[in-house]
């Protein structure tokens, strides 16, 4: 026999466990495209060195399961002095991850702007980093911003595996409660639906940004 | 007093020599067309003139001051030349008042009044000034290239160089680009065109030099260069393309 009002007791757990992953996944979004954004303007313009470093850094991070990066983070750093809380190592375990996908990602926004706006910018006297900010950036972001959207909300739902480093996220929140009340069921399709609802509500947040973002696409 | 002085210039691309010892002096005011087959180097030159391209060998110099693809090099000589590209290249992501704003602001550090200022007039020049607040991709080629050509002047070039600015158009839209540029020649800024509009360069340029394979082949007074060209190639050329 089913039933959900089992669950109603643990209300404020579930909460809490929601607003636990909204914190990280707008900090860690934040940070993550940040550190993406960063890598493949290096990755697209900087030096051999630079670009190599860049790549190896995206190859390790794609090529090894998360839960493995979180857990040599968490578990792995003490060992050479580095004791960071369940917070911390959650932070950066989705930010590099994050950096890592979002830079291939950006990169090919970047590599899509035609070398005419480049020589235009310069020609018009324009350094370096006036053209990334100023003329290359919006339209590249543009370009791959669909794409970028569904990375960010991967990285919050693989978010839910902190709860194995007992960060009390949403997920911790399923696993603590059905534990108690012994309604698994009910515990995970109420967590399924509140991962689904933030998903589309992070989606729908991207959507906003990007008409702000991108008027010109709206206007022609 | 020349404005802008070649003086023996060699480019290659690897092995392949596309500039082959090139002499030019253009005074100021002057409007001077580069003709010539696909592949004789004439956008090359261009580009060798605002260090878009390195060349190896010889010398340019724009108002005395020599030029080099160094990058800082290329952005103090942004202060005084001004280019204009086949495909427009408008920043799409900008209104047309942006486009045209963005250099004096940010290289000039113009204030954002003045800036605008300048833009509208430029843009009342070149015939739009009511597309101030539209996008580029809402306009037509060649408004789209009027603007470029508004914005280039924003910056108060001393020279414009021109590199098949009309090429891109549709054939009914190439008259309002090159009556932008009538304008400007007759108002005394020194244009270097390289165009396949032969009427232009004929009527309203002053100069026109030949090139072929990399060499200035011949050059003279417009009208009567392509009147009575003297070399086998150029009256071939002619023939071609009238």
């Amino acid at each position: 026999m089913l039933n959900f009002s089992d669950l109603l007791p643990y209300t404020d757990v579930f909460l809490s466990g929601l607003m636990t992953t909204m914190e990280l996944t707008v900090l860690t979004t934040a940070l993550g495209v940040l550190v993406g954004t960063t890598c493949a303007a290096i990755r697209q313009y900087g030096n051999g060195t630079s670009q190599r470093t860049v790549a190896a850094y995206v190859e390790l991070i794609r090529n090894t399961p998360f839960i493995v990066q979180l857990f040599f983070i968490f578990f792995g750093l003490p060992a050479v002095g580095l004791i960071l809380t369940s917070w911390q190592a959650s932070i950066i375990a989705l930010t590099i991850n994050l950096g890592a996908y979002s830079t291939e990602i950006i990169r090919a926004g970047l590599s899509n702007i035609s070398k005419g706006q480049w020589e235009a910018a310069k020609v018009l006297g324009l350094n370096f980093r006036q053209t990334l900010l100023r003329v290359v950036f919006t339209p590249a972001f543009e370009k791959i911003y669909p794409a970028l959207t569904s990375q960010c909300i991967i990285v919050m739902l693989g978010s839910a595996v902190l709860s194995q480093i007992s960060v009390q996220d949403l997920t911790y929140a399923a696993n603590l409660v059905q534990s108690r009340n012994f309604r698994a069921f009910e515990s995970y399709v109420v967590t399924a639906l509140m991962y689904l609802g933030l998903a589309m509500l992070m989606r729908y947040v991207f959507v906003l940004i990007g008409k702000r973002l991108f008027a010109f696409r709206e206007a022609s | 007093m020349s404005l802008v002085k070649l003086d023996q210039v060699h480019k290659y691309y690897g092995d392949f020599h596309v500039l082959k010892g090139i002499d030019l002096n253009i005074k100021v005011g002057e409007v001077v067309s580069i003709i010539g087959k696909s592949g004789s180097g004439k956008s090359t030159l261009l580009r060798c003139i605002n260090g878009l391209e390195a060349y190896q060998q010889g010398g340019i110099a724009v108002d005395d001051k020599e030029v080099t693809s160094e990058d800082i090099q290329v952005r103090r000589l942004a202060l005084s030349v001004g280019m204009i590209f086949q495909s427009f290249n408008l920043f799409p992501h900008l209104t047309v008042g942006e486009n045209i704003m963005l250099a004096p602001t940010i290289v000039l550090k113009k204030s954002k009044q003045e800036a605008e200022k300048t833009a509208r007039a430029m843009l009342e020049k070149v015939g739009l000034g009511d597309k101030f607040d539209r996008y580029p991709e809402k306009l037509s080629g060649g408004q789209q290239q009027r603007v470029a050509i508004a914005r280039a002047l924003a910056m108060n070039p001393k020279v414009l160089l021109c590199d098949e600015i009309t090429s891109a158009l549709d054939p009914e839209l190439v008259g309002d680009v090159l009556k932008v540029l009538e304008q400007l020649a007759a108002e005394g800024m020194t244009l270097i065109l390289v165009t396949h509009e032969m009427n232009f360069a004929r009527d309203v340029g002053d100069r026109v030099v030949f090139m072929h394979q990399g060499k200035v082949w011949e050059e003279g007074n417009s009208k009567k260069l392509l009147s009575e060209p003297q070399t086998e190639e150029l009256k071939q050329f002619i023939g071609a393309v009238l």
